[in-house]
């Protein structure tokens, strides 16, 4: 056993990666000795937030995890749901915020590169990616750098891989400034018979290392990027942020669902955060078995690697299978043939200890699930942040609101060319959104659908957050990001089946950032009950704060929703003149925390929209049974903007306008802006407006026959008369402009 | 009539032709890049992706896999050769066809359905008239087809550009319609004799109507009724 730390320089190394000192102490008890380094930088890996989940576990425990379509819940590389007639859905979301604010390209392709390979590690085929970004606002250099970096990472790693990329959303706020969030999603396809774990068994089996060379890149990401808080020397972190070799990538796919395919594992890990340690680790804790690997048989990158570098590199594009000895030739005929290098590195063992050793001498010698399992839980403190009161006390109704129709238009195309609001395309332009043609939906609508191919049926995916509500009230703000994800995909026609989450926060350590993760966590939970959608994988990203500010609570939901009839699918633009306008929902007067607000008058405050869960899913059922009934023209939900926006993109995607009147007795500004939830425009047939009407008449929930499909303009009676080419030409170039530096938000903000 | 579709290391479109053939009826089957017996096919496409991960450049790898030098007798015997995006970058690099690819302007892929024109051409793979306009989606980041103005001027005169970028209309803008800045607006070219086709729009991506439109149809029929003497 080599023995290259003593007991005084170990306590400092501890701290030095990141350990508390009762967490270095828990290890001695656990060792039973003095750590080595190798052991120590496992550890300090292993039990980081992002790795343990040390401050996180117990709230992520409110969550509903399980449902009858639930084949795998948290736990495994991603969540899977039967979707039907043995075809099942893999899917998760993963941050990589820290490495894309250092180096945006290469951190934002490795995020898509490692949520991939969480997909394909469960025998899934990637067969599509989504995406949750924020930004601050594209006025200073760095921050459309940082956008146009990692928009153009996103691209080059999927669009490489040949994974389309469907959808996503963006934000811009001041708050992301100093921590920009890279989101990613995957969602993988496969036969029900071929869910495969991520675990070893069997002792005398062999770990196979597949893929990519292991070098020193990335070393310790896990601990000193994505664990801790950024401060002014972020930049010298650059060597902590890994490359991506897509192509590798691309290969491994194949090789690893041949290999799946042909049943030639026992058991699948992908090598992400914390690298080899982890993924081992995990494997053989699954298993309950034990680990003997060799570092001297890794392929190494570079000269003079030391033990502790193989064990936590972060090298991009590696796979450990576990293989019997009798299958090995035909597992790596399969690699050769893929072009992939693929080296046993070790066995599987029956001790339940995490050996490494470097030829003959050991180097690190562990219980196994202790890495795993035996990291420390906490409580952290938490405490309602002060500026709440205030925050939420603001009464919008105190500004001088536009009343005329002049000012009201003007302030709709204000709110419209927002960044917030205006077109993505700038952004999906960039991906391939149709490769393995199953895209159904392109980005730009409410949700993206995916057919099932050989199946009548799809799905429909949508991300969402709106960090604003977050920040004003994270319970209120948690659940509305779960209801708005539902409501995108109930307006494409789909029924909520599972969400995964992305819960972006400051530091735990902090009792108000603390305070606003458990609420949120209270929140989605709440939501997810309500609608009876468990949450099936996730992911925690803590220490999103810059300059000793935490950024808006944001914590982002994916949902997947099934279409059991795919060519019911349902889109949001307006179809045909004479078509009738119908609004699901009922306005209330709530500018608070509005996109309207920040932009016309520069104000972040007030109570977000208040949610009636039972309320919204009664309106979402009643929209899909109109759907089914084939009574809807089309559907669109009304967010950030309210139903001046959600008309006006119905129009700027038809091509085509309408004249409506809304009944409400609300101020012209709350009329138009007010962002209540729970609101869908929904067209139809004149001939099937009455059925429609008594549908939902039937179904209790509030509705109003607003008015009209046609023309070139839309009209909004008393408030709002503006031709649909000056709706999209305020809407349109936004992105573009903004990146190329020729439009300052300022000027947004003008009247 | 059987359709060959060559698989290179991180090719990504392959099983998308293989699908859109078999949606149209045609028999079709993979070529692996490593074979060098294509015997049994009557007609060898080389499809989308970034073959070899495009490192170097576009195509510039897998011109030398080893199927490629039976691909290229194949073509020299008359037989139908069709590239799709990448496929049309490896036919470049390869000399099967004229030209080679830049980045596009404004050095950023571009995921678009976009119109296009046919033009007069000696190419077997289409029989559409002139001026027919079909909307087909490109999705490259390489396309942006450039050569001499010789070579320019010799593939209009011998009928050998298929394809252009248009307005909706048909036209084409005084400043050139192509989205990423290529030569003449040039989407598609053939070589001499016509058999071997490459374009960067992928057809394959709009064959069923169920999931997106029909435009794409006749880039793949049209050779199997021409070979079968329909």
């Amino acid at each position: 056993m080599r023995d290259d730390l003593t007991a005084e320089l170990a306590p400092q190394l501890a701290v030095e990666l990141g350990l508390k000192p009762a967490e270095y102490d828990k290890i001695v008890v656990i060792l039973g000795r003095t750590p080595t380094v190798t052991e120590l930088y496992m550890y300090s890996l292993m039990w980081s937030e992002h790795c343990s989940y040390k401050h996180s576990k117990k709230a992520l425990r409110m969550f509903p995890t399980t449902g009858p379509y639930v084949l795998q819940g948290p736990g495994e590389n991603a969540g899977v749901i039967s979707v039907g007639d043995g075809w099942a859905v893999a899917f998760k979301m993963e941050s990589h915020n820290h490495p894309s604010a250092i180096e945006p390209y290469q951190g934002a392709a490795t995020g898509v590169g490692g949520i991939i390979r969480d997909i394909f590690t469960m025998g899934a085929r990637p067969i599509a990616n989504l995406n949750s970004l924020r930004f601050g606002t594209l006025d200073k250099a760095r921050q459309r750098y940082l956008f146009e970096g990692s928009v153009a990472g996103i691209g080059g790693y999927g669009n490489c891989i040949g994974v389309p990329t469907v959808g996503g959303e963006v934000y811009f706020d001041a708050a992301y400034e100093g921590n920009c969030l890279i989101n990613a999603m995957a969602i993988g396809l496969m036969r029900e018979e071929n869910l495969t774990s991520a675990v070893a068994s069997g002792a005398g089996n062999l770990v196979l290392l597949i893929g990519s060379t292991t070098g020193r890149d990335g070393i310790g990401g896990a601990s000193t990027l994505a664990s801790q808080e950024f401060d002014e020397k972020a930049e010298d972190k650059r060597p902590s942020v890994q490359v991506g070799d897509p192509f590798e990538e691309k290969l491994l796919i194949e090789a690893c669902l041949e290999l799946l395919e042909a049943k030639l594992l026992v058991g699948l890990g992908d090598l992400g955060a914390a690298g080899l340690t982890s993924s081992a680790s995990e494997m053989a804790s699954r298993g309950e078995v034990g680990l003997d690997i060799d570092v001297s048989m890794i392929p190494a990158r570079e000269e003079g690697m030391k033990p502790f570098e193989f064990m936590v590199s972060e090298s991009q594009e590696r796979m450990l299978a576990v293989v019997t000895p009798e299958l090995l030739a035909s597992a790596q005929a399969i690699c050769t043939k893929w072009g992939l290098r693929s080296t046993v590195i070790g066995t599987v063992t029956d001790t339940r200890r995490f050996v490494v050793r470097e030829g003959d001498e050991i180097v690190a010698d562990m219980p196994a699930d202790t890495l795993a399992s035996d990291a420390p839980v906490y409580d952290p403190a938490m405490t309602r942040p002060a500026y709440l009161d205030e925050a939420q006390a603001f009464d919008p109704s105190t500004l001088p609101h536009p009343e005329t129709p002049a000012g009201l238009g003007s302030a709709l195309l204000r709110v419209l060319a927002s960044p917030n609001v205006c077109s993505r395309a700038w952004i999906y332009r960039q991906y391939d959104q149709q490769v393995l043609l199953n895209t159904l939906e392109r980005p730009g609508g409410d949700a993206a659908v995916i057919r099932i191919a050989g199946t009548k049926r799809a799905i429909a995916v949508s991300t969402d957050c709106n960090g604003r509500y977050c920040y004003l009230d994270p319970y209120v703000g948690a659940q509305i990001a779960f209801a708005e994800a539902a409501r995108n995909v109930a307006c494409a026609g789909g029924r909520p089946a599972a969400i995964t989450d992305c819960l972006n926060f400051g530091s735990p350590e902090k009792p108000e950032v603390f305070w606003a993760f458990h609420e949120s966590v209270r929140g989605m939970s709440d939501a997810c009950r309500a609608f009876e959608v468990p949450v099936i994988s996730g992911n925690v990203s803590f220490y999103n704060e810059s300059f000793g500010s935490p950024i808006y609570p944001t914590p982002t939901v994916g949902l997947v929703g099934v279409l059991q009839d795919a060519s019911k699918r349902m889109t949001m633009h307006f179809k045909n003149a004479g078509d009738v306008v119908v609004l699901l929902g009922e306005t209330a007067d709530e500018l608070g925390g509005s996109e309207y607000l920040s932009t016309v008058h520069g104000v972040i405050a007030g109570a977000p929209p208040a949610l009636d869960l039972e309320e919204e899913r009664a309106i979402h059922e009643a929209l899909l049974a109109a759907i089914e009934a084939g009574l809807v023209r089309s559907a669109h939900d009304c967010s950030e903007g309210g139903v001046a926006v959600a008309l006006a993109e119905c129009a700027i995607a038809g091509a085509l306008g309408a004249t409506v009147a809304l009944d409400d007795d609300l101020a012209p500004a709350s009329s138009l802006f007010s962002e209540t939830q729970g609101r869908i425009v929904v067209t139809c047939a004149e001939a099937d407006a009455e059925a429609l009407t008594d549908l939902f008449v039937s179904r209790g929930v509030a509705f109003s026959v607003i008015g009209e499909v046609g023309g070139d303009r839309l009209v909004i009676e008393e408030k709002i008369d503006t031709s649909i080419e000056e709706l999209e030409a305020a809407w349109k170039p936004t992105l573009e402009r903004l990146v190329r530096g020729e439009l300052q938000s300022e000027e947004l903000h003008e009247g | 009539m059987r359709f060959g579709v060559v698989r290179f290391p991180g090719s990504n479109c392959e099983q998308d032709i293989v699908i859109a053939c078999r949606y149209l009826g045609i028999d079709v089957d993979y070529v692996w890049h490593g074979d060098t017996d294509i015997t049994g096919f009557d007609a060898i496409v080389l499809p989308g992706g970034f073959s070899y991960g495009d490192y170097i450049r576009t195509g510039a790898v897998a011109r030398f896999s080893p199927v490629m030098g039976e691909v290229v007798r194949f073509a020299e015997r008359g037989g139908p050769v069709l590239g799709v995006c990448n496929g049309f970058q490896i036919l470049t690099e390869a000399h099967m066809l004229p030209g080679a690819m830049l980045r596009n302007r404004g050095l950023k892929f571009i995921c678009e359905t976009v119109p296009l024109r046919l033009e007069r051409t000696v190419c077997q793979w289409v029989d559409l008239p002139e001026g027919t306009v079909v909307r087909i989606p490109i999705n490259h980041n390489e396309g942006n087809f450039t050569a001499d103005a010789e070579t320019l001027a010799r593939l209009d005169a011998n009928g050998q550009v298929v394809l252009s970028y248009c307005e909706p209309d048909g036209t084409r803008a005084p400043g050139g319609s192509a989205p990423n800045g290529s030569a003449n607006d040039i989407a598609g070219i053939c070589n001499e004799r016509g058999n071997v086709f490459g374009l960067m729009p992928h057809p394959e991506r709009v064959v069923d109507p169920e999931a997106s439109g029909t435009d794409g149809q006749p880039f793949l029929t049209t050779i199997v009724a021409r070979l079968a003497g329909v």
